[in-house]
């Protein structure tokens, strides 16, 4: 259970929001709207706990998330607008940092790059890099899923496998807060518009 | 510990990825220190004496090389958030890259040394005190290396201002290491100078990660 309370943030010396409450349950899916610069990216940020709320106070389980920072990050996956794929390391080992090699393979498989796990990820498209930030998602259980813009630059059929990767989070109760323009293969969300 | 030992091997496989920029530093140290012979003429007495210098000052500088991209090129591709996010502390985080930057950059400028204190007609004496101090010395570079790289991240002009942070920094460093190596090659002991370079790493290794790891917090902001 993900709880904010009267959340504001800065982003430079601008105020992008204030007094912003929500709850998502257990297997819920949040949906950030608003036009550009509305302040959907710097929630996302303040909910990983890499950015910093003025004020108001986000709980996760009744408890104060942000009071222990390592023990938050644990829960989160974020996936931010740039990919964070290192273009001198192969695909494999972009991800060999954050799992095991079995956990690597079954994360690639599961966005279609299995076969191109040698390769080094300069070779890459934009939309393949996409997926391989994408994978770092799958590749442990956490319990709150960060998106920001994440099919930006996917073709359909990896929106839909992206799909299918959301509804297993969600089956084993896990929350997904995204931030998006583009329809994202969810449903039964809840919506909060920004600006 | 396993996530930091893990960050650690990303780190060193990236360096090693990169090769051309990780010899950079070495080359840089050993060019610089083969200018002096030219520069000053090879008279083995004036160059003997003044060897500890050089080859101290040009570690120095040669350390300096790296720090740019040492955060740099993960705060640019997003990877620094993500580090952030490791469930490490950002302290942490600092640490593993301290001890990175200590393996690619300081060790083979270690390593240099001695051949290069050879070609400086440095007493031989004093070749072995000059690498004892460099041993804690380098450690020192790299930790405030470290600390300057996090305090400039997403400064404009942050190549500028890391020399200008960091080199005043080193200052004692510097001091205590040459006076080491000037101590051994006039006959005098030079355990006090090597303990208090000692005493600089065990300060260092403390405080210089806590300080990095808020600048790399605030850089994330």
């Amino acid at each position: 259970m993900l709880q904010a309370e009267g959340l504001a943030a800065f982003r430079g010396e601008r105020l992008v929001f204030a007094g912003l409450s929500f709850a998502v349950p257990p297997g819920g899916a949040l949906l950030l709207t608003g036009p550009n610069g509305s302040g959907k990216s710097t929630l996302l940020r303040v909910l990983a706990g890499l950015g910093r709320a003025e004020a108001g106070r986000l709980l996760w389980d009744g408890a104060d998330a942000l009071a222990d920072l390592p023990s938050h990050a644990a829960r989160v996956r974020y996936l931010g607008h740039q990919d964070a794929v290192k273009p001198g390391l192969t695909v494999a080992e972009n991800l060999r940092f954050w799992g095991s090699r079995a956990a690597v393979s079954r994360a690639l498989a599961a966005v279609d790059l299995l076969r191109l796990a040698d390769l080094p990820a300069r070779m890459l498209s934009a939309g393949q890099k996409r997926r391989l930030a994408i994978a770092r998602l799958a590749i442990a259980e956490a319990a709150l899923w960060l998106l920001d813009e994440p099919t930006l630059g996917l073709d359909l059929a990896s929106v839909t496998r992206f799909g299918d990767l959301l509804a297993a989070h969600r089956a084993r109760g896990g929350i997904v807060v995204a931030a998006t323009h583009l329809p994202l293969p969810l449903d039964g969300t809840a919506d909060l518009k920004l600006g | 510990m396993t996530i930091f030992l893990a960050l650690l091997a990303r780190e060193l496989r990236l360096s090693l990825r990169h090769g051309s920029d990780t010899l950079a530093a070495m080359l840089f140290f050993v060019i610089a220190a083969a200018l002096f012979p030219l520069a000053i003429g090879p008279a083995p007495e004036t160059l003997g004496r003044i060897a500890p210098g050089i080859i101290w000052v040009c570690a120095l500088l040669a350390a300096l090389l790296p720090l740019d991209r040492l955060f740099g090129a993960d705060l640019e591709d997003g990877s620094l958030d993500l580090l952030l996010l490791s469930g490490l502390p950002a302290s942490a985080v600092a640490a593993a890259k301290a001890v990175a930057h200590w393996l690619v950059t300081g060790v083979p400028l270690l390593l240099a040394a001695g051949p290069l204190a050879v070609m400086l007609r440095m007493p031989d004496e004093a070749i072995s005190v000059l690498l004892a101090g460099l041993l804690p010395g380098t450690i020192v570079l790299s930790l405030l290396g470290t600390a300057g790289a996090a305090l400039v991240l997403g400064a404009r002009r942050g190549g500028v201002l890391l020399p200008l942070l960091v080199l005043p920094l080193t200052a004692p460093v510097l001091i205590f290491g040459v006076a080491a190596a000037d101590a051994a090659s006039g006959g005098l002991s030079p355990r006090p100078h090597l303990l208090l370079l000692a005493a600089l790493c065990a300060g260092a290794l403390p405080l210089c990660p806590l300080a990095a790891g808020a600048g790399l917090r605030s850089a994330a902001e």
